[in-house]
């Protein structure tokens, strides 16, 4: 089974989910992502769902995970593009995805990322 | 068991009779309370036409069932006389008036053609009184679609202009909300919102409440929404006019407005959301 | 109140679930429904099949278009023979988990649409009843 491929863009990864998720495809996303972060000593990841025109509590869930898995092994992540109509859904379903920083789109989400990084040079306590 | 081919007999030896009765019973009845939106031409046209379609109707001895495929003429021409009359705004009742004034001249005209039958009358009569009835009925159900269809849309359009985003610099939206907040009002300020955000790509949403009167519980848990959906699209809010009732309120009922700022008035907003874009502006002397 | 179209959909793999999302979707955009209210209605529909799947020992979703009047909407049924829910207000409260469950999954679906149904019998299975108007 193919997995979902992650790109390296400088010191982070970039992840894009763009076919329907599920359970075996979602392990292996987890995987694939956490042995690349301390393979290549990534220090940010970056989730983009611009191509999701749906995210349920399943795809909330592994979000949240990766963020968590990531942040242990000392990684920011940043979930980019999310679609207004999913974002009113995942509202009114009751995910606000705490803890998982977001950004409009890729750019902004590796500007987002560069700045933190910054910021935690300057005070480690700052991550 | 009425011989139903008198109904369409007498329809089609005395058509024009039927319609010139007819007319002059519309005439009476719609005179006064059209008040001049219809004129006597149209209402014979408008008979004229029924007629044309309700002649070869009847004449297929289907008289049960209006929603067969003999009826589809009859009941598009219907729907079309009754979106016309909601358009002219007539009511429900004025327009089911077509169709039941038109069994006092098919009444007089079966009267004139049974030739002293009283129960071959008396079983055309309760026929076509049948008949008629369901066609008003249909006419005023036909009404009814069209004007919940014009009152959905006005809601709508008045929803939309009620929540105007602004953009009052690069990257910084404003929502000025004037109004209660309930959910069918959420909503769409949500789309609208986010909608623009993603089109200017900014980052900062400024919802300015002055002109909200009350902020209960609900109208939190709809703000807190919306703010919810702008993080989730990586932009920050910064809530203004908030009166100081308003901030006891919030206290009071225990609100977390979850780490959102809030100011006093929209111009305290907006130099605080160029703070956080990094923009200045300085005074040329 | 009548019934325009309705089918039936299999819950018994993960692929399944896909599928019914999909079949979902294009209901909904036949329908005319706004993006906003498709992507509430196919989400609702996507937990609700992972319900039955995962915690149903997989099922079926039975989908109807309906028209009533002027109202045009989609209902959507999903039946599982699984163990059942011994405690539905639990089961519909926030923050509710079993198994690997967000607990989010019923009250969250709940929200979704306009109209919400469920029946459970421990041993014998569930049935979810989720309806949406345009």
């Amino acid at each position: 089974m193919q997995g979902i491929p992650i790109l390296r863009m400088g010191e982070f990864l970039l992840v894009t989910i763009q076919v329907d998720m599920h359970d075996q495809l979602a392990m292996r996303l987890q995987d694939d992502l956490t042995n690349a972060i301390a393979k290549k000593n990534a220090k940010g990841v970056l989730i983009d769902i611009s191509a999701l025109d749906m995210v349920d509590s399943f795809i909330g869930r592994m979000i949240s995970d990766i963020s968590g898995m990531a942040r242990i092994l000392d990684a920011k992540t940043v979930l980019v593009g999310m679609q207004p109509a999913v974002a009113i859904t995942l509202v009114e379903l009751g995910l606000s995805l705490p803890g998982v920083a977001t950004a409009l789109n890729v750019e902004r989400g590796m500007q987002l990322l560069r700045k933190s990084l910054d910021e935690s040079d300057v005070d480690p306590t700052k991550r | 068991m009425a011989n139903k081919t008198s109904i369409s007999q007498a329809l089609g030896k005395r058509r024009s009779d039927i319609h010139s009765q007819w007319t002059k019973q519309l005439g009476s009845t719609l005179g006064e309370s059209s008040k001049g939106r219809l004129s006597a031409a149209e209402v014979s046209q408008q008979a004229e036409q029924f007629l044309d379609r309700f002649n070869p109707a009847v004449q297929s001895q289907k008289l049960d069932d209006i929603n067969g495929s003999e009826w589809t003429e009859v009941r598009a021409f219907l729907d079309d006389l009754s979106r016309r009359r909601v358009a002219a705004g007539f009511s429900s009742d004025e327009t089911a008036t077509f169709i039941f004034s038109l069994k006092r001249a098919l009444f007089d005209i079966l009267k004139e053609e049974s030739a002293g039958d009283a129960a071959q009358l008396a079983d055309n009569i309760w026929q076509a009184t049948l008949l008629l009835d369901k066609l008003g009925l249909y006419t005023i159900k036909s009404y009814q679609k069209t004007r919940e269809e014009v009152i959905n849309r006005q809601q709508q359009e008045l929803l939309e202009l009620s929540t105007p985003v602004v953009k009052l610099w690069d990257g910084i939206l404003a929502l000025p909300m004037i109004g209660t907040l309930d959910s069918a009002r959420t909503q769409v300020v949500m789309e609208s919102l986010l909608q623009k955000i993603v089109e200017t790509e900014s980052q900062i949403a400024i919802i300015d409440i002055t002109g909200v009167p009350t902020v209960d519980t609900l109208v939190a848990q709809h703000l807190l929404k919306t703010v919810t959906a702008l993080r989730l699209m990586g932009a920050d809010c910064i809530i203004s006019g908030v009166r100081p009732q308003i901030a006891q309120t919030i206290v009071h009922l225990g609100v977390d407005l979850q780490g959102v700022t809030t100011k006093a008035n929209l111009a305290d907003a907006l130099a605080l959301a160029l703070k956080r874009s990094g923009i200045t502006f300085s005074r040329s002397n | 109140m009548s019934t325009r179209q309705s089918g039936e959909l299999p819950l018994k793999s993960e692929h399944d679930i896909v599928l019914a999302r999909q079949a979902v979707r294009r209901l909904a955009q036949e329908c005319g429904f706004s993006l906003v209210d498709q992507t509430k209605l196919v989400t609702a529909a996507s937990e609700l099949a992972r319900n039955a799947y995962i915690y149903g020992g997989g099922g079926t979703l039975q989908w109807e278009v309906l028209l009533e009047g002027v109202k045009q909407g989609v209902r959507l049924t999903f039946l599982d023979s699984g163990p059942g829910i011994a405690n539905l207000e639990l089961a519909l409260t926030d923050g509710w988990t079993s198994g690997q469950g967000l607990g989010l999954g019923l009250s969250g679906a709940r929200r979704l649409v306009n109209e919400f149904d469920i029946e459970s019998t421990v041993g014998m299975g569930t049935r979810v009843t989720v309806t949406r108007w345009k």
